[in-house]
């Protein structure tokens, strides 16, 4: 018997199936499976956070004004009245002040942002970790770092649409690094920027497009081919049980999965919008608004900068020169060369560990850490290396918090950043043999144990 | 005595909703994943669960729960948008909205994990390649080549075409700026004769510069927003004063100017010794506060730390009548960060 809800329900995938044919792929969809583990659901946060990253975002362009043209403040906040500043800058003041519910979207929109790349980052991890890149999905791994470097630039060209101090001390690193790209470094600036900095006013419309167009677009079309992929290959899963190569074990997507991926995205939802009306973030009205011949102390990036600021800082005092001439500027370490070579590790890097391991099978069950010591070594290291860098550019807030002198600071953490990748390597693989060890062992007695219990047991014959 | 005949019937009516969802439950209870299930060779459905489910009468009750009060939330965050200018507006919207998200999450998960069968799948990864296919493709791609003799040639011509055409759509980008010429680069307002202003645009003297701090200067008459308008002014003892050589009377009475844009990466110059250089250093020097290059005002604006591959360019000052200060000539050498053939001084 059919009650009357589930008649309407027959009668709705009826009209659609003989409208688009999709009965067929409707009930595989349904059963699509689904492994479960904690960490497969890091790269469905980055997705939830990247929708109210949207949302948010699309709320924000029906107030924001995407112009360096001088304005009179006239608004409600005392310390700027009469100021003469910029129609961006008004603009994320008055979201922050003038509009009802302005400042809580816009907070949400710069916290999910945050956490959008924490979720890409530990997601990645996980997957290096895990081998998950392997083949057959080396494609997906590819499209993955893409969309982290993609969402790298979205979010720096995010907080520098706002024309505060802080965002135009940004565009002048960002104009300095460009300007030190060899050959073409001030062709290119000149060309970004439209004349040397601050630049034309039309840089203003060109963050903007690219901010809130062209590369969420590119965001959307590498999600959308990551997902494909993902379907096409399925999930993978940990080995055990009845999970093999062959063979994927799992929740369905209805009825059980769609609830819980329904409820993480709710719950993305509630962080980011708990963070964004309880938890401060970029107050640009205590930042001020940027003049050229202006700065701060204590400048800190969004985190996922922060890397490049600590690496910036502890490139020694050098440009590569012939004579009198430069030929490659310092800021080139610190900020092209270092996270490039980050990135062409991370995309090469199926292949590079294909060079040494030969192996060319398709793969659908994880690695774990412990049993591929050297990936799980070199990862580490690569790790400690860039939490260095990332941690050193906070230096001049331990300086100021905890009175290390900074200079002390800058050459300890040159030493480390030297001593600690390999030490790190050293550890984790001695500690990843440890852990082999410790479970053989455990086999051992477990083994041991068995048969001790089958040897003591009283004989019936006797 | 109202409000709890109130209450009453809406415990009954809570009460009615329940009892009737158990009975409608009972009547569409469905065992019928053997009529609808997917048997097909590559997907297996597993019991792993009770097979004759039982209602979850406290799971139910638990996320209509959830709903209501998730419910009450949201309304709440329309209550809050609507009465102007509550205190605290922006962490009440925040509230109503995280906490109504966090309840219909928690009903989503509790009726994910309690309210539908949670039977396992098994399903077969797909086939690891398709060789036919593959033979397929690459037949059907050979085969449009069949007819064609000069084959080579053809390939050259259309990459030719592609090539040309690609660069004929990337002209227009062109126009974003003067890609070609970095002169510009290179001009700053300063030459002989320009005086030195604040930000107010009134002159500065050299009566007014005094030892232990700093000043910023703009050219007067041009523009204060361009990477090559800020300076830095100091004063120091002119005994201290060790200026590379050609600088002679670069620095009336120890005063002395620089770009206030750092050579490292382009931002503005604003500490003077403290916090970040060290106390014991003979003598302050300035700092920027984007990386922490450490620049000797003394001796030219000699890097003594931090990442800057070159010294601030030297203002040549000059005192007039009147006791203003004013350039005395160009800067010492190109402002700002440095790039590919830059000269260093």
């Amino acid at each position: 018997m059919v009650g009357g809800a589930a008649l309407v329900m027959r009668r709705a995938v009826r009209f659609v199936d003989q409208r688009a044919g999709s009965a067929p792929l409707l009930r595989k969809a349904l059963r699509y499976v689904f492994p479960d583990h904690w960490s497969f659901l890091l790269g469905e946060i980055a997705l939830y956070s990247f929708v109210v990253l949207v949302a948010t975002g699309v709320y924000l362009t029906l107030f924001f004004e995407p112009s360096i043209k001088d304005t009179v403040y006239h608004g409600s906040y005392e310390p700027l009245q009469g100021r003469t500043i910029s129609e961006a800058y008004r603009s994320v003041v008055d979201i922050s002040f003038e509009v009802k519910a302005g400042l809580l979207i816009r907070q949400t929109h710069h916290w999910a942002a945050d956490v959008f790349v924490v979720a890409i980052v530990l997601h990645l991890l996980r997957v290096f970790f895990t081998g998950a890149f392997r083949k057959p999905r080396e494609l997906t791994w590819i499209i993955g770092v893409l969309m982290l470097m993609t969402a790298l630039l979205e979010g720096f060209l995010g907080y520098s649409l706002a024309d505060d101090l802080l965002s135009g001390m940004g565009l002048a690193i960002a104009y300095s690094v460009v300007m030190s790209l060899p050959l073409v470094g001030a062709n290119l600036a000149l060309l970004i920027w439209g004349a040397p900095f601050p630049g034309v006013p039309e840089l203003w419309p060109r963050m903007y497009v690219f901010h809130v167009l062209v590369l969420p677009i590119a965001i959307g079309v590498l999600l959308s081919i990551h997902l494909a992929l993902i379907v096409a290959r399925h999930h993978t899963q940990f080995g055990g049980g009845r999970r093999t190569e062959r063979r994927l074990v799992g929740l369905p997507l209805a009825p059980a999965y769609a609830p819980r991926t329904i409820g993480l995205a709710l719950a993305v939802a509630s962080v980011l919008f708990l963070l964004g009306g309880l938890v401060q973030i970029n107050p640009i009205w205590l930042w001020g608004p940027y003049e050229v011949s202006q700065a701060t102390n204590g400048a800190q990036p969004d985190w996922y900068l922060g890397w490049l600021i600590g690496a910036l800082r502890l490139v020694p005092g050098f440009d590569v020169v012939i004579g009198d001439y430069t030929l490659v500027p310092n800021a080139f370490w610190g900020g092209v060369a270092l996270p490039l070579s980050l990135f062409a590790l991370l995309l090469s890097w199926p292949w590079l560990e294909r060079l040494v391991t030969r192996d060319t099978a398709f793969h659908n069950i994880l690695d774990r850490p412990r049993d591929r010591p050297w990936r799980t070594a070199i990862g580490a290291a690569v790790v400690s290396w860039v939490f260095l860098a990332f941690v050193s550019g906070s230096a001049d807030r331990v300086d100021v918090l905890l009175h290390v002198p900074y200079r002390t600071q800058i050459w300890l953490y040159r030493v480390l950043l030297l001593a600690l990748p390999p030490a790190t390597l050293l550890v984790t693989w001695r500690f990843c043999l440890a852990l082999q060890q410790s479970e053989r062992v455990e086999a051992e007695k477990r083994a041991a144990k068995a048969a001790g219990a089958d040897a003591s047991a009283p004989s019936p014959t006797v | 005595m109202s409000v709890l005949r109130f209450l009453r019937r809406v415990l009954v009516l809570a009460l009615l909703l329940v009892l009737r969802r158990r009975r409608g439950r009972r009547q569409s209870a469905i065992p019928s994943e053997t009529l609808v299930g997917l048997h097909t060779p590559t997907h297996v459905y597993v019991y792993t669960g009770t097979p004759a489910r039982e209602p979850d009468l406290r799971a139910e009750l638990l996320v209509l729960v959830l709903l209501g009060v998730g419910t009450v939330c949201a309304v709440a965050f329309v209550v809050v948008h609507a009465l102007d200018r509550l205190p605290r507006q922006t962490q009440l919207l925040g509230l109503s909205l995280g906490l109504a998200f966090a309840l219909f999450a928690a009903a989503a998960i509790v009726f994910g994990t309690r309210l539908v069968a949670q039977d396992e799948h098994e399903e077969n990864y797909g086939p690891e390649e398709h060789e036919q296919d593959q033979a397929g493709v690459a037949h059907i791609l050979d085969e449009t080549g069949d007819r064609i003799t000069r084959k080579r040639l053809l390939k050259l011509a259309a990459g030719g075409a592609a090539g040309a055409l690609g660069v004929a759509l990337l002209t227009p980008a062109v126009s974003l700026g003067p890609v070609l010429d970095v002169g510009a680069l290179s001009r700053t307002p300063w030459r002989r004769g320009r005086g030195l202003v604040d930000r107010a645009g009134r002159p500065l003297r050299a009566d007014d510069i005094e030892i232990g701090t700093f000043y910023t200067a703009f050219p007067a008459g041009a523009s204060h927003d361009e990477i090559g308008s800020p300076l830095i002014v100091v004063r120091l003892e002119p005994a201290e004063l060790d200026l590379p050589p050609g600088r002679k009377g670069w620095a009336p009475e120890g005063i002395l100017a620089y770009s206030k844009i750092c050579t490292h990466a382009g931002c503005a110059i604003n500490l003077y010794r403290t916090p970040l250089f060290e106390p014991t250093a003979p003598r302050a020097a300035l700092v920027c506060p984007c990386h922490y290059s450490t620049f000797d005002p003394a001796r030219g604006a000699k890097v003594l730390f931090g990442p800057a591959g070159r010294p601030l360019p030297q203002l040549p000052l000059e005192i007039a009548s009147g006791g203003a200060l004013r350039a005395g000539g160009p800067f010492s050498g190109r402002i700002g960060p440095a790039w590919w053939g830059v000269r260093r001084s």
